[in-house]
Parts: C-alpha cells; structure tokens; sequence
C-alpha cells in the first residue's frame, strides 16, 4: 500500500476523512520512497534521465514550498554568485539532498564558465 | 510591372495568400532543415567523460552543450550509435522487424546533430510509420485548451466540462490576465471533474506561479515549462538547464506531471538562431528535455508553427521534430496547436499525418473553445471545427482521441457545471453570481454570450484564492458540502493520484475508471500490420456513430412528416387519344413513402407546378404512377406511351424529371431536370410548359442546366441512396400503372 508524505494509507485518503477535517496537505502528498520506486520504474523502462529526476524530486519532498520556489528562483539565469550557489547547495547536502546539490554546483561551475555568475 | 490579369487577382484573393512565405535564410534560422551553420555530428569520449560533441570541443560548449553532454547521452550505447550510417537508422524506423526498444536504445546514443540528420530522411509516408511505431503510449489521446475572453468561471467550468464530454483527456487553460490564474485552474478543475474522472488540468502561466499552483494541487499537470535551442534564448526565456532540470525535480516532488515545451522557429522567431537550421536547434531541445528529466515534450512549432511552415520542408520538419520526442523515449504531445495557416487546406494538411498515425496526444492543444475566445490564440482546431474532426475519424477509421457528444447529455453538464462552480464560489466566499449570469453561461457557444460576465468577479475571486490560502482541499470539501458528491470524489481521486506516483511516468493519462496509461502500462506495440493499438469493438463505434448519421429508417420517418391524402389512387392507368394528353408518370413510391423532394418542395407542390405549366400551354395533364420500374427514363416513356399527345414527363419521387416522347429509347429523353435539389417551383413549372410545347410540336424554352458550387453530392448521395432503396422496395415487376388523382388543397 503505498503512503502519503504523512506516512497515512493512500486508502485512507477518502471523502469521509475529508469531512471528518482529518486529512491535511501532507496526506495528498507523494512520499518520497513512492518516488524512488517510481525512479526504478522509469529506469527499467529506458530512462536513466527521468529516474534521476526522480530521484531529485524524492529530495525535494523534505523542503518546503517556499523554499523549493526560492531555490528555483536562485538557479535561474543572473539571480546568484557561485558563492549562494555554494550556500545552497551546502543547505541541500545537509538536509541528504545530495543529488540535488550536485546538480546545484554543476550549475555554479557551468554559469561561471558562461559568466552568468561570478 | 505588367497589368494584372484576373486568374492572378482571383488566385491571389484565396486564404492561403494571407500566409507568409519566405525564401530561405540560413543566416536567420529560416531554413528548416541542414543549415551550412549545423555542425557536423561527432562525438570524443574520454575517460567516460564527452570532450567534443558534434564538433564542439568541451571548451567551446555553451549552457546546453554542457547539460546534454553531462546528462543527456547513453554512453555505454553512444560508439555504436553514432557508427551508425544515416540512412540505415531511418531504414530501421520504419522497419517493423525491428522494434520500438531497438531504435530507442540506439537513439539514447546518438547526439543532437546525429540525430537530426538521419530523421531529416525520412519522407511524409515515412515518418507516419515512424510515429505510429515509436510514440511511447500505445493508446492515442488528444488536449484541449478552455479558455475564454473574460476568464469567467462559469463558462470555464461549463466549457471544461464540454471538452470532457468530447473525449479530451488533458484540459489546458489560461488567462488573458495574469491575476486571474487560480481562478481559473480552479473553475477548470470543477467543470473538468464534472465531465469525467481522471480529467487532467492545467493552466499555463509564468513558470513560477504555476508551480505555486500545483503546489497548492489546484492543477494537475504543467506544460509550460519551455526550452529554447540556443544558449542566448534560453536565457532570455529566463532561465538556465539547471533551472528547468530544478523545476522538473520541484514538480515531480509534489506529485504534478509535467511536460516541456520547445519547437522549431522558435529561435528564429526570437532573432538567435546562431545560423542554424530549425531542425537541429529542436534536436538540442529535445535532447536536453531527456537530459533534465522530464517525462514528455510538447513540440511541432507551438507558438512558431507558423514560422517553420513559412519555409520548404517546414511543415515536414514540424512532425520531424514529434517524431524525435518519441525516439528520446518520451511523451509527444504534437503541437497542431496554434493556428499555423489562414488555408483550411493547409491546416488540415499539416495535422493529417499525424492524425493517421496517433500520438500520445495529437493536439497539443485542441481549441475546445471557439477562435475568438482562445487566449493561446486560435489553435489549428477549434471548437468550429470538432464536426470535422469527428467526420475525419469515422472517415480514416482512426482514433483522434476525441468522441461524438449527445445533445442532452452536454446540456445537463454544462447546467452542472456552472452551478457547482456558483455554489463552490459561494459557499468559499469567493462570489455570489446572478441567476441570469449562469443561465448565458450554460447555453453560451462563447464568452459574447455571456453579457452578464463581470470581468471584476474572476480577479476578485483569484486574489481571495491567493490570499486565504485556498487548497484542492478545501475546494473538495466545497463541492461535497454543496451536493456534488461525485465530483468531490473525483479530484480526491485526482489527490490520491499525486501520492501514488503512476502519472508520473512517461505519456501518462487516465481513463475514467481512473486507470493510468502510459509507457509503462499501455506500452505501444506496432511492429507492423495487424500489431499495435486497434480501437476497441466499443470505442470504434464510438468513432464511427456520429451525430448527423442516417439510416434508411430515419429518411422513410422524416419522409412521413410529410404524407398526406391530397394524392389519391384513383383506379387502373389508361391509354388515352386526346392530343392535348400529356402523363406525368411518377416513381412506384411516390404518394406511399416518399412524399417530399431533395429540394424541400413536396411531391404535390412539384406535382402542382407541372400541371399549372400544362395548363398553360392548353395541355391537360394526367398523373401516373408506374410501378414496375424504378428507372427515370423507362418511367417517361411508359407516361409517353399512355399519352394522348405522346408526350410524358418522367417524376422521381426524390425530384429528379424528364420529358419524354414514346418514340424514343429508354435512355434517350427531351429534357432532363438532374439535379433534383436545386428544383424549385419555377423549375418544375418551366418542366410543365415545356412539356406542353413538346406535346403541341412547338418550341420550348431552353434549360438552363442549373449550376452550384455547392457540394451538392455530398449533402444528398446518402439521402439518395436510402430513397431509391425505398423505391425500389415499392417496385413489382408487372405490376400495371395505378392512376393518381391530385385533390384541391384545403
């Protein structure tokens, strides 16, 4: 049985919880174990790319929205130093993101090379 | 200059006329494809790590240079692929001995030149092959857009619902105003759950707030995620690789599926296509789309469709570049998005191959709304045009992803609909709307039907979405305290859906008993003829039962409407010797089943008209009915036989009459009135004085064959052929001719 975020049975997930006000955001929320899974379904069926999407996503499961949109925010083109870059990607490894901040730094090196960052 | 002549202001007065057309320009990306300026496929691997692709040495990448080398390429795959000679790659795409795993393997080796230019091999009849063995999901879908000028909620809830009616299975919206976004995903997401289960929504917006809004689960896909193939329009689209490889990651973590966006012209369009053709520069797109991880690709031109089609081989290079998604292994939903073209011919052209050969979604966008209140701008089909494509369907016998939707059953839920969202508006304190506002939308064609819509309701209502914090939740328990039970139950299922994960993976969508399909559940099989997606016994005649269908038994109901007793049988037919005699001779089923023309006159009145001419001329005329055969010119002659002046004039039921002389051959006639549904009663009194003239050996008024450019075939070949079987059946061999009396109307 696979479970939300919250660690509740998807099953659980009904419309009768719904009106017992028992089911919050994180019950409609993907777990990231379900997407790891996922990634091993995407990998067995041709896409390494995607599997390692997922596997970032998983990561991603642990942030909060706000910080998942600021941290889009600082990836995009002029928005950071290497140095931020840096921060962030320490923030990540720390919270066991470590995909995530590799995928971080590689952008840091990759916008220094093109002088998007300094 | 010379002087204009008419064939030339008459040919340049035609649509296609209003299209651009340009002479190729490398130098601006207006060619679409093998540029002097693409580079030369190469690949150098050293130590695992790529140091030269496609002519570039690892210090010269740019941005997607680098993601692409570092992400996007099957290494352990990449010397025998990139070994591999052009033209024998696109033998093996259209070979169905070597299947969809075998390309795909090879491909995930092949770089973005490499690629390009085997694909740019292929001819049209090829690459409709191609696309229909190597598109991920076996079973075919199509998108809609439902959008309106005024982004009202309840015509945006009625037209969602109408869209799943017609068989969509993605439903993408927009705004015309920003503000208005949650609003919007919303009132689509009500009227989408009211449609069908498993409907799955979108609004297209800037990149950031519609990730917030799927956070928030008031969508459940995103598509506007876009990727441009050079480095300097990738960054003013504002973003990096890594950017979107982030945002790609964000989405999945929250359960939303999510597609890019790319497509040939774009750079072009934008002024930096580095000399490149459109071809190549979608061919780093689509191969950074595999890099970052995204399950799926919206191309073929989207919003520079147009620009692609401006050059040679453009519009063959639009499904070049779908078919390059599916070789990456990847979701192709196939643009036939914007309106690429003024020419109805040459709309249709560009989309039919790829309606043939089935994608995972055909439209990348389906203007399930009419033109003008399509906010993406008109698409290549539109709500006009959901007739035609319902009639292509049944036509090819192909599933287009879309079905025939019954009167009533579309009234009762767009009426659900926007009551669901009027009651959930309500009830969340978001807006209360006038009776009289959701009754113009319920019936509405378009927002200009709607005159009570006020344009301060939606942005209001958006801002009260943002500002309060408003989840799917929330909106689920709304429409469960309302009384829309089913439909509570419908996007919790959507909800539970994002916390198992199955939509996530390649091409997927749901059925509406809520089953996933995709690359990994519903894996397309063709290898060849016999093999692959074939409708199902239910679903093909779905394909094929369109509305305007008609049986013989609905003609011979229709036909009845119109009986009356004014024709009257009245005795044997006879000779006669009278001079001033001329017969009509009707058809055996006349005055017994058939009792009106194709032209909308009836029997009678045709009947009325022909005597009246007679009597004008000093003839008489006498009505018989022939009933031993159904042919026109042997019905004349059998009328001319039994006439006193030797004159008959020959009436099929359905309208078609001749005058005929009894010395004649069958075949051979005086006059011939053929086309049956221009007949109007001049021309049936015009028949009648003729006929006189004949009889008294003077000179008749010539005929003009009456012309139209109507497709007259078209609209009465099947009504004629239900006809003449009717005749036919009304027909004895032997059987004597009855006489008719035609009774003073009331």
């Amino acid at each position: 049985m696979t479970i939300a975020r919250s660690g509740r049975p998807v099953d659980e997930v009904t419309l009768d919880a719904v009106r017992a006000g028992e089911i919050t955001p994180d019950d409609v929320r993907i777990h990231p174990d379900t997407l790891l899974h996922q990634a091993t379904v995407a990998q067995e069926h041709g896409n390494p790319q995607l599997a390692a999407n997922f596997r970032r996503a998983a990561e991603l499961t642990q942030l909060s929205d706000d910080r998942v949109m600021a941290i889009y925010e600082a990836l995009r083109p002029r928005r950071s130093s290497v140095a931020d870059l840096e921060a962030i990607a320490v923030e990540l490894d720390a919270a066991g993101a470590t995909a995530t901040a590799a995928l971080v730094r590689e952008a840091a090196q990759a916008y220094r090379a093109r002088s998007l960052a300094t | 200059m010379t002087e204009s002549i008419g064939r030339f202001r008459f040919m340049d007065a035609q649509r296609v006329n209003l299209d651009g057309f340009a002479v190729p320009d490398p130098a601006l990306g207006l060619v679409a494809f093998d540029s002097p300026s693409d580079p030369e496929p190469s690949l150098v691997v050293t130590d695992g790590v790529i140091t030269e692709m496609d002519s570039r040495s690892r210090t010269e990448f740019d941005l997607l240079d680098t993601f692409i080398a570092d992400h996007g390429l099957d290494l352990a795959v990449a010397p025998e692929a990139m070994a591999i000679d052009d033209l024998a790659f696109a033998r093996m795409l259209v070979d169905p001995v070597v299947s969809r795993d075998e390309v795909v393997r090879l491909a995930g080796g092949m770089t973005p030149a490499k690629l390009a230019r085997s694909l740019a091999l292929l001819r049209p009849a090829e690459l409709v092959i191609a696309t229909t063995k190597c598109r991920a999901r076996r079973t075919p879908s199509n998108q809609a857009h439902v959008t309106n000028r005024s982004d009202d909620p309840l015509l945006l809830a009625a037209d969602a619902a109408t869209a799943a009616a017609f068989g969509f299975r993605e439903v993408e919206t927009t705004v015309p105003v920003l503000g208005d976004a949650p609003s919007n995903a919303i009132a689509v997401s009500i009227g989408a759950a009211v449609g069908s289960p498993g409907l799955l929504v979108q609004c297209s917006v800037e990149e950031a707030l519609e990730l917030e809004m799927g956070m928030r689960g008031l969508v459940s896909y995103a598509e506007t995620v876009s990727l441009y193939g050079t480095e300097q329009i990738f960054i003013d689209g504002d973003d990096t690789p890594w950017s979107k490889a982030f945002l790609t990651s964000a989405y999945a973590s929250r359960g939303i599926k999510m597609r890019v966006t790319s497509g040939g012209g774009a750079e072009a369009l934008m002024g930096g296509a580095e000399g490149c053709s459109m071809f190549y520069l979608e061919a780093r797109c689509v191969a950074l789309a595999r890099a970052i991880g995204a399950q799926g690709v919206q191309n073929g031109g989207i919003d520079s469709a147009s620009v692609a089609g401006a050059v040679p081989g453009g519009v063959r290079s639009l499904m070049a570049e779908n078919l390059m998604v599916m070789l990456r292994n990847l979701e192709s939903c196939t643009g036939n998005d914007a309106l690429m073209s003024e020419s109805e011919v040459r709309r249709t052209s560009r989309t039919h191959p790829i309606f043939i050969a089935g994608t995972d979604f055909i439209c990348s966008g389906f203007g399930s709304i009419q033109r003008y209140d399509n906010m993406f701008g008109p698409s290549q089909w539109n709500a006009e045009d959901i007739d035609d494509y319902l009639a292509m369907q049944r036509d090819w016998g192909v599933d287009g992803g879309l079905r025939t939707a019954e009167e009533p059953e579309v009234a009762r839920l767009r009426t659900r609909a926007a009551q669901a969202v009027r009651d959930v508006y309500s009830a969340l304190g978001l807006a209360d709307f006038p009776d009289a506002w959701v009754d113009e939308a319920i019936d509405a064609a378009g927002s200009k039907d709607v005159p009570s819509a006020d344009l301060m309701v939606p942005l209001s209502a958006a801002r009260l979405i943002r500002d309060s914090g408003i989840t799917m939740l929330d909106v689920i328990s709304a429409l469960d305290e309302c009384g829309y039970e089913q439909e509570a139950e419908r996007l919790l299922a959507m909800l539970r859906a994002r916390v198992e994960g199955d939509y996530l993976q390649t091409a997927a969508i749901f059925t509406e008993s809520m089953d996933v399909l995709s690359l990994v559940t519903d894996p397309n099989d063709y290898a060849g003829p016999g093999t692959g997606y074939v409708p199902s016994a239910e679903r093909q005649r779905e394909i094929d039962r369109i509305r305007q269908q008609r049986s013989v038994e609905d003609l011979r109901g229709q036909q009845a409407i119109h009986a009356t007793d004014r024709l009257r049988d009245s005795g044997s037919a006879t000779q006669s010797n009278d001079p001033r005699d001329v017969v009509i001779a009707v058809s055996p089923a006349t005055g017994r089943e058939i009792w009106r023309t194709l032209s909308g006159l009836t029997v009678v009145e045709a009947l009325e008209e022909l005597l009246a001419g007679l009597e004008e001329e000093g003839c008489v005329g006498r009505i018989v009915r022939v009933n031993d055969t159904i042919d026109l010119g042997l019905i004349g002659l059998t009328g001319a036989r039994l006439a006193g002046s030797g004159i008959g004039i020959g009436l099929q039921a359905k309208g078609t009459a001749l005058i005929h002389r009894r010395d004649l051959t069958p075949l051979a006639n005086l006059e011939l009135y053929s086309v049956a549904p221009t007949l109007d009663r001049a021309a049936y009194r015009q028949l009648g004085v003729n006929a006189g003239r004949h009889a008294k050996g003077a000179t008749p008024e010539p005929q003009r064959n009456p012309y139209s450019d109507e497709a007259i075939e078209a609209r009465y070949h099947t009504a004629v052929v239900s006809l003449v079987a009717i005749e036919r059946e009304c027909s004895t061999a032997g059987a004597a001719p009855d006489a008719l009396t035609l009774v003073e109307g009331p």
